[in-house]
C-alpha cells in the first residue's frame, strides 16, 4: 500500500501530462490534415488569349504545382446554357484558353495576391480567378483553428509547470527525510538519490505505458475513426513507434529533472 | 592509547554571535566510555553534532577518527560516518522502510554482502528482541521500540565510535536497561568508543566509565 502511495502522485501528474501532449499531437495533425484537403480542393483558373505551354504557366511561381487545361466543353457546361449546337460550336471557336492551376501548400491572402500579380504579368492572361472570398473566410478559419492549439499548448504549458512544481513539493518533503538520514551513516550522493532516481524512472515507465495503451486503443476504436472521418480526416492518431519515443523520452526527462531538482535543493540536516 | 576524538580550542555556534561551546579542549581515548552531561541548553548535543559533522567547528580544532572536521571535504566526511553508529533522541528511522531495512541501512552503505547482511540483522533484532517486528515499519512500534531498532541499526556494523544523544530520555525501564546493556556490551566485546550524551548517568553501570560535564561553554572533566 504505501508503495503504491509512493509512485501514484507522480504517475498521475505524468499523466496528465502525457496525455495532454498526445491530444495536442492529435489536433496538430488534423489540422495538417484539414490544410492539405484546402490545398487539394484549391485552385485557380487563368483565362488566356492564346495557348500558354505547361511550362510556362509552372515557371509564374514555385507555389505552382500543376497546370490543367479546361476543356470548352466543360466551360460551356458550366455556363449552362440553351443554346443550340451550332451557336455553341461558334462560342468555342471564340472562348479563350482557360488553365486550372493547383498549388503546392495553401497559400495566405498575400501569398494569392503575390501570384495573380506574376501571372497577370504575361502577356496573353487576362484574367486571374482566385476565388479570394472563399479562401479568406476559410484561411481565416484555419487561422482561428492554429491560435486555440497555440494556447492549448500554452495551457500545457502552465499545467505542466505547476504539476511539476507540486510534486516537486511533495517529493521534496517526502524523500529530504531519507535523504537527511542516509547522509548521517555516510551515504555518498548516489546512493542518497538512487531511490528517487529508481522511483522516477519507474513512474515514467508506467505513466507511458498507460498512455500507450490508451492511445492505441482509441486510435483502433471504430468510433473515434468513424468520427474523424466524418470531417474528412484521415490521421494517424496514435504512432506505436514515434509517438511513443516521444512520451516516454518526456516522461523520463520531467521526472529525472524532477528527481535532480530534489537532490539539488537538498539541504543536509544540521 | 589511541585518541578517537580530540579538541583544541574548539569554539562551536550556529550563527556568528554567540559560541555554544567556547574554546575548550579535550580528547577521548579509544575503546573507553563517555559520558557527557549538563544542564538543557548547555551546549551537549551541539557537541554532539560536531562529532560527526553535523555542526563545523567555528573556531579551533576537532580531530574524529583521524579527520580533522574543521576543513572536510563531503567524501572525507561521509567516509568518517560509515564508521560512526549514532543514536539519535528522535530516533531518525525512515518512516516508509521496514525495521529490518532500517538496520540494514549502515550496512547497505558500507557495501556489505546480502547474505552478511541478513545475518548481522537477524542477530541484532534477536538482541533488541524486536525479531517479530521485523517487517513492521517504524510508526507501528513504541517508542521504546523505535529507539532499540536505532541503537541495532547504530551497531550494525561494528563502528569505531558510537554517538548516542540521550538515548534513553524518554524510554520505559526495560528499554532503558536494554539499551545500556548493548552499549556496555558494545564497548568491553567489541572495543567500540561509546559517548553518550544524557542528563543522568545509570546507577547500574558496569562499565568504567569517564566523565564530562558542560556548563556556560566550557567543559570539565568530572572523574
Amino acid at each position: 500500500m504505501q508503495s503504491i502511495k509512493n509512485h501514484i502522485s507522480l504517475i498521475v501528474a505524468l499523466l496528465s501530462i502525457l496525455f495532454s501532449i498526445q491530444i495536442f499531437i492529435i489536433v496538430d495533425r488534423s489540422i495538417a490534415s484539414y490544410k492539405q484537403n484546402l490545398t487539394n480542393n484549391y485552385s485557380m483558373v487563368i483565362v488566356s488569349q492564346k495557348s500558354i505551354d505547361n511550362n510556362t504557366t509552372l515557371g509564374f511561381s514555385p507555389l505552382i504545382s500543376s497546370v490543367s487545361e479546361l476543356t470548352p466543353d466543360s466551360i460551356i457546361k458550366r455556363l449552362n446554357t440553351n443554346m443550340n449546337n451550332k451557336n455553341i460550336e461558334l462560342l468555342k471557336l471564340s472562348l479563350p484558353k482557360f488553365y486550372k492551376i493547383q498549388l503546392n501548400s495553401y497559400p495566405s491572402p498575400d501569398e494569392i495576391k503575390a501570384l495573380t500579380k506574376s501571372i497577370l504579368r504575361y502577356p496573353t492572361i487576362t484574367k486571374v480567378e482566385d476565388f479570394a472570398h472563399n479562401h479568406d473566410i476559410i484561411y481565416k478559419l484555419l487561422l482561428l483553428f492554429k491560435g486555440v492549439v497555440a494556447i492549448f499548448a500554452i495551457t500545457i504549458f502552465v499545467v505542466t509547470s505547476l504539476l511539476i512544481f507540486k510534486e516537486l513539493r511533495i517529493w521534496q518533503f517526502k524523500h529530504s527525510e531519507r535523504m537527511s538520514i542516509m547522509g548521517l551513516f555516510g551515504a555518498p550522493g548516489w546512493l542518497r538519490s538512487a531511490v528517487l532516481f529508481r522511483l522516477a524512472l519507474v513512474d515514467a515507465l508506467i505513466s507511458s505505458f498507460m498512455v500507450f495503451a490508451l492511445f492505441t486503443y482509441l486510435s483502433f476504436n471504430p468510433w473515434v475513426l468513424q468520427q474523424f472521418g466524418n470531417v474528412g480526416i484521415n490521421i494517424t492518431i496514435f504512432n506505436q513507434i514515434d509517438d511513443f519515443i516521444l512520451l516516454f523520452g518526456t516522461a523520463v526527462f520531467l521526472s529525472i529533472l524532477l528527481a535532480m531538482l530534489i537532490v539539488v535543493g537538498h539541504k543536509e540536516e544540521a | 592509547m589511541d585518541k578517537v576524538v580530540i579538541a583544541e580550542d574548539l569554539s562551536l555556534s550556529y550563527s556568528s554571535d554567540e559560541a555554544i561551546i567556547n574554546q575548550v579542549n579535550f580528547s577521548i581515548d579509544s575503546g573507553s566510555f563517555v559520558f557527557i552531561t549538563g544542564a538543557s541548553g548547555s551546549g551537549k548535543s551541539t557537541l554532539l553534532k560536531s562529532l560527526y559533522g553535523a555542526l563545523k567547528p567555528k573556531y579551533g580544532s576537532l580531530v574524529v577518527g583521524g579527520v580533522e572536521l574543521r576543513k572536510v571535504s563531503r567524501s572525507k566526511l561521509n567516509f568518517l560516518r560509515r564508521h560512526i553508529g549514532i543514536v539519535f533522541q528522535d530516533y531518525k528511522l525512515v518512516k516508509e522502510w521496514t525495521i529490518e531495512k532500517n538496520i540494514m541501512l549502515p550496512l547497505i552503505i558500507n557495501g556489505y554482502g546480502k547474505d552478511v547482511t541478513q545475518k548481522q540483522v537477524d542477530s541484532l533484532l534477536k538482541h533488541v528482541r524486536l525479531t517479530h517486528q521485523a517487517g513492521k515499519h517504524p510508526l507501528e512500534l513504541s517508542g521504546g521500540e523505535q529507539q532499540r531498532v536505532a541503537m541495532a541499526r547504530a551497531l550494525s556494523h561494528n563502528p569505531i565510535l558510537i554517538l548516542a544523544d540521550e538515548p534513553t530520555g524518554n524510554l520505559d525501564d526495560y528499554s532503558s536497561q536494554l539499551i545500556w546493556n548493548l552499549l556496555e556490551g558494545a564497548n568491553t566485546q567489541l572495543k567500540t568508543t561509546v559517548i553518550v550524551v544524557t542528563h543522568h548517568i545509570p546507577v547500574s553501570m558496569n562499565v568504567e566509565y569517564k566523565h564530562f560535564h558542560i556548563e556556560y561553554g566550557r567543559i570539565h572533566a568530572v572523574n
